[in-house]
């Protein structure tokens, strides 16, 4: 089994706060973690922590074979984060949004009309500045650039917010399709029963730490945190699972 | 780099041509600045005058504060809803986006500057003698300028106090700009041209240290913004 996401005791912090207090997790390639937790425990910051944009403090983080105490740069553009904010320039239309990210990521910008039509952004949207949207429009022109980038690591924080029950329901169809091509996706959501019925199996994050135990969440007989999946037996390469650590006295 | 420098600086000025900034306030602005110095040291009356005279450091001083309502807003559209967490989860070259930014800056800029000095050439009677050297003054100060203000756009774009922090930063780096491009652009109006290619030179050596400063730093700065 091959690792998609490495962490060992990976501590991040914003000035002195910390917002992950030693997280350790291993997350395969291809599966579906759904990270659960109450506000402020530190599910977004893991995914930011994931996509290269947090900065590890001390502890080891391996990220697509990407050691991220040596380098986040070049793990970004392997990567696909929906967040609280959409990352979209407000003066730029739907499909000129996507087509930046999508060349600043190398990927092929052939696969920008079939994200936007996938994400229902057709007809006059398309040409629509960010900046006239409704929320759950800029959602979905956010989600678009996940998709159209064809990243390989998927961070999905509250995927479902404010959007409407089709967009519901589309999210959870990307997901699956994602999930089948062999995209790994980490999903923070409080919708419960939707991510994890999504999920592989669910971890909770409580005090900035993945905890370890039965949760309701759980699926599938896959347990939590660093416990699962499988350890790196079934052939995760060493310089990838190792990381060198990154201790910043 | 380059491929990544192009691609900033085309998103960059493609938000620019949407949103009208440099043209609807950034350029007014500057020529309301050159229309109050005229009003405080006017009128202008033959080459003799206070105006006459001043013309040259007036100018980049008009130059110098729209610089500085042009940095903020190249950064401004960073931070609006992530936009500069989403340029940093890009993958882009810092250092192309370094270049790209202050490409689409100095572009801006030496536009205003063309409109500038012609309104100066109006408003403080000077006839504009030495244009090659006025142009190449230009060139060399507006990529100094430029990169610092990139240098230091980036540097108080994640502070709270930005709009009061960048002037702060910027203006105590740009003087040897100031001076250097004022006294090459008088050697020029004087039509003393000779006079006027040391401080061109100055000029080019601040644009290649700044330039080669922001390439190398601006990635660190930006993920510490």
């Amino acid at each position: 089994m091959v690792l998609a996401v490495r962490l060992r005791e990976a501590v991040s912090l914003a000035d002195r706060f910390p917002l992950l207090a030693g997280v350790t997790l291993d997350v395969a390639e291809g599966e579906v973690v759904h990270l659960r937790g109450p506000n402020g425990a530190g599910k977004s910051s893991l995914l930011r922590l994931c996509a290269g944009l947090a900065a590890v403090t001390s502890g080891t983080a391996v990220v697509l074979g990407h050691d991220l105490c040596v380098d986040r740069q070049s793990l970004r553009r392997e990567v696909g984060l929906l967040g609280h904010s959409s990352f979209l320039y407000e003066d730029l239309s739907v499909e000129r949004n996507v087509v930046f990210a999508v060349r600043a990521a190398r990927a092929d910008v052939a696969g920008v009309d079939a994200a936007l039509d996938r994400l229902g952004l057709v007809g006059r949207l398309r040409t629509t500045l960010v900046g006239n949207l409704s929320a759950g429009q800029r959602r979905r022109a956010a989600l678009a650039v996940v998709v159209a980038r064809a990243a390989r690591l998927w961070l999905l924080d509250e995927p479902h917010a404010g959007l409407d029950a089709e967009g519901r329901t589309l999210v959870d169809d990307l997901v699956r399709d994602a999930s089948r091509r062999g995209t790994t996706v980490l999903l923070a959501s409080h919708e419960l029963d939707r991510a994890a019925d999504l999920a592989d199996r669910t971890v909770a994050v409580v005090g900035g730490r993945v905890v370890v135990g039965e949760l309701p969440g759980e699926r599938r007989g896959a347990a939590t945190g660093a416990a699962a999946p499988a350890g790196p037996a079934g052939g995760v390469r060493a310089a990838d699972a190792e990381g060198v650590g990154c201790d910043v006295a | 780099m380059w491929r990544d420098a192009l691609l900033v600086a085309g998103k960059d000025l493609r938000i620019e041509a949407r949103s009208k900034v440099a043209i609807g306030q950034v350029v007014p602005f500057a020529l309301v600045v050159v229309l109050l110095f005229g009003l405080a040291l006017g009128p202008a009356v033959g080459r003799g005058s206070v105006l006459s005279q001043a013309a040259p450091g007036l100018f980049w001083v008009a130059v110098l504060l729209a610089t500085v309502l042009a940095v903020q807003r190249s950064f401004a559209i960073e931070a609006l809803d992530g936009a500069s967490d989403g340029l940093r989860l890009s993958g882009l070259d810092p250092a192309g986006i370094f270049v790209g930014k202050a490409a689409a800056l100095g572009s801006q800029l030496l536009v205003l500057e063309v409109v500038l000095t012609g309104a100066v050439a109006l408003l403080y009677d000077r006839h504009l003698a030495g244009g090659l050297l006025l142009a190449g003054s230009c060139v060399a100060a507006t990529a100094g300028l430029v990169a610092v203000g990139t240098i230091y756009g980036v540097v108080s774009s994640g502070a709270r106090q930005r709009e009061t922090l960048l002037p702060l930063l910027f203006f105590p780096m740009v003087a040897p700009i100031l001076l250097a491009a004022t006294k090459s652009w008088d050697a020029a109006l004087a039509g003393t041209p000779g006079r006027g290619i040391g401080w061109l030179d100055v000029l080019a050596v601040f644009a290649v240290a700044y330039l080669a400063m922001g390439t190398v730093a601006f990635g660190p700065l930006l993920e510490d913004a």
